[in-house]
């Protein structure tokens, strides 16, 4: 358990760190975007440059943000599979055998999907890496606000988002330390089949549910003894506010929208 | 059995931002038979030089994967981390945890957290049970019956009672029986007291006097409260940061109030009481335990009670 850190926010302070996490949220978004609009390699490329700033800007350690490819591994080796042996294109194939064939058209369509997944992937993962838990549910809060037009309770799932989150290390914490205690009792969690490993969890997960029950229930306590009253009228101890490094980044991202819709109508499709 | 650990260090996260140096060259001697105190404030490491004892933390030269520093030209050859508790070596790979931690019972904070089973005699038969892979039936049951009595609880009262509807002391008692059940040879607790009313407290320092020496030979605690560590320990450590500052009989260590206080530690209140005496030109001579106190002033006054 000691290894888990939830989400894997990376403690530094840097340009994009500070930047508002709202604008982060829309960043990634419109990223994603321009990735499935660009059509050729040059409009990947644009991605990648702002990748490239993305990452120079935040003092992440580049093994860490090239770590997050490790999830996707499978997936990016599954589609470029896929795609070399069962795309069809024009001309002779280079190789051919029963339903196999490997064309030309399909090695560059493949290199070119690996190419989106990595960038995809990539920058999600700086978005988890330079944004706080708390951060990222105040900045999605912020964003879903227009749905309270519809009797949407934004506040409400928003306070459930953050308390989840909140309570993730301490229940780790206390995983950690329910499993020392029975593990000092004998217990094994290491050998033996499936159900009997199952069953070896339950003396952790009873008084984990216990306490996790417990704590649930002295927040409230502790909520409502400070008068908690769900959203009326509720001001932030943290205001999001909008500053010049939000500026630049907003440009940034303009920038890139409007050069890849560019670049796709003026250079055409990558085959 | 003697628990000898030599230059331990420990890390938590290594190579993260988040590294953090929990014990730094640790190095201590606890003999067979004596009721050891370890004092430090949060975070001085205690917690987690106990929880090597019996191998919840692994010294890096017992694990998969380890490669022996390399001594360098010119550089002093490393120093290696050993621990020694009783025949096991703690810093080999091949030792029997398993069997360690039969002989080395470990209460931890908040005991009570523990219990899961439906009655009180599951929760205290479960290391019986996965201990003693083929112990027989009445064997257990005598096992179990003699733990809840030591701990002081009615055996037939409590032991087809769901350990959730005790109360507080009461689980903390259940969550004992069921680290001592095994007669362990060493019994480690940490802050065994904490949470407790005054009256709650007593009776677990009873309860721990009356299991040293016939059930578990040695014990150690891990305690703020320093009148307990006056009062019960044999000798006592103090931790800061990592290191150990003091191991020493509280007969001398007591004396060191300064040193304490600097360190953010508290001195018992007989201490306490023998510095005010001391501004006022008294002297006393005592170890700091009420009884000796008590008698040292009444001698000072020059006649007994």
């Amino acid at each position: 358990m000691k290894e888990v850190t939830f989400g894997q926010y990376y403690p530094v302070e840097s340009f994009v760190h500070k930047v508002d996490p709202r604008l982060k949220i829309v960043f990634l978004i419109a990223y994603i975007t321009a990735i499935f609009l660009a059509k050729n390699f040059y409009g990947l490329a644009a991605c990648a440059f702002v990748l490239v700033l993305t990452v120079a800007f935040s003092r992440v350690p580049i093994l860490k943000v090239l770590r997050a490819l490790r999830g996707i591994a499978v997936l990016i080796l599954f589609t470029s599979v896929l795609n070399v042996f069962f795309y069809r294109g024009e001309g002779d194939p280079y190789f051919e055998w029963t339903v196999f064939a490997v064309y030309r058209e399909g090695l560059i369509f493949s290199a070119f999907l690996v190419c989106r997944l990595v960038l995809l992937a990539m920058l999600s993962s700086m978005l988890t890496y330079t944004t706080t838990p708390v951060a990222l549910c105040d900045g999605i809060e912020s964003l879903l606000t227009p749905l309270k037009w519809i009797r949407f309770p934004v506040h409400a799932v928003s306070l459930i988002m953050s308390q989840a989150l909140s309570m993730i290390p301490i229940l780790s914490d206390e995983t950690d330390r329910i499993k020392s205690a029975q593990m000092a009792r004998g217990a094994d969690f290491e050998s033996g089949n499936p159900v009997k490993r199952v069953k070896a969890m339950i003396p952790i997960l009873i008084p984990l549910l216990i306490s996790a029950f417990r704590r649930a229930e002295e927040l409230g306590e502790a909520m409502e003894a400070r008068c908690y009253m769900g959203d009326k009228k509720r001001t932030k101890y943290k205001k999001l506010t909008f500053t010049w490094r939000d500026l630049i980044v907003f440009l940034l991202i303009a920038g890139l929208v409007t050069g890849v819709v560019l670049l796709r109508v003026y250079c055409g499709g990558v085959i | 059995m003697t628990i000898t650990a030599e230059h331990l260090s420990y890390v938590y996260h290594p190579g993260s931002p988040f590294a953090a140096k929990a014990l730094d060259d640790v190095s201590l001697t606890i003999e067979e038979g004596e009721f050891f105190g370890i004092i430090g404030h949060t975070g001085s490491g205690k917690s987690t030089f106990v929880k090597h004892l019996n191998g919840l933390i692994r010294l890096p030269s017992s694990q998969k994967h380890y490669k022996k520093p390399k001594a360098k030209k010119g550089m002093p050859s490393p120093v290696v981390p050993s621990l020694k508790v009783g025949e096991y070596d703690l810093s080999s790979r091949k030792t029997d945890f398993y069997g360690l931690r039969k002989k080395v019972g470990m209460v931890f904070q908040y005991p009570e957290a523990q219990l899961f089973a439906e009655t009180v005699f599951e929760d205290v038969a479960f290391g019986l049970k996965n201990f003693e892979r083929d112990m027989k039936e009445k064997e257990t049951e005598a096992a179990v019956k003699a733990a809840i009595e030591v701990v002081g609880l009615d055996y037939a009262a409590v032991k087809d009672v769901s350990p959730f509807d005790l109360s507080g002391g009461q689980k903390r008692r259940v969550a004992i029986a069921g680290v001592i059940v095994t007669k362990p040879e060493i019994l480690v607790l940490d802050e065994p007291a904490a949470g407790l009313d005054p009256l709650g407290k007593k009776e677990i320092m009873a309860l721990l006097h009356r299991l040293h020496g016939d059930w578990c030979k040695t014990v150690v605690i891990v305690s703020h409260d320093m009148d307990e560590i006056a009062e019960n320990c044999t000798r006592a450590a103090v931790f800061s940061e990592g290191k150990i500052v003091y191991a020493l009989p509280p007969k001398e260590l007591f004396l060191k109030a300064d040193e304490l206080f600097a360190l953010g530690l508290d001195i018992p209140l007989t201490a306490k009481l023998r510095l005010a005496l001391l501004k006022r030109g008294i002297e006393t001579d005592c170890d700091f335990t009420v009884d000796s106190f008590v008698d040292a002033v009444l001698k000072k006054r020059g006649g007994a009670s």
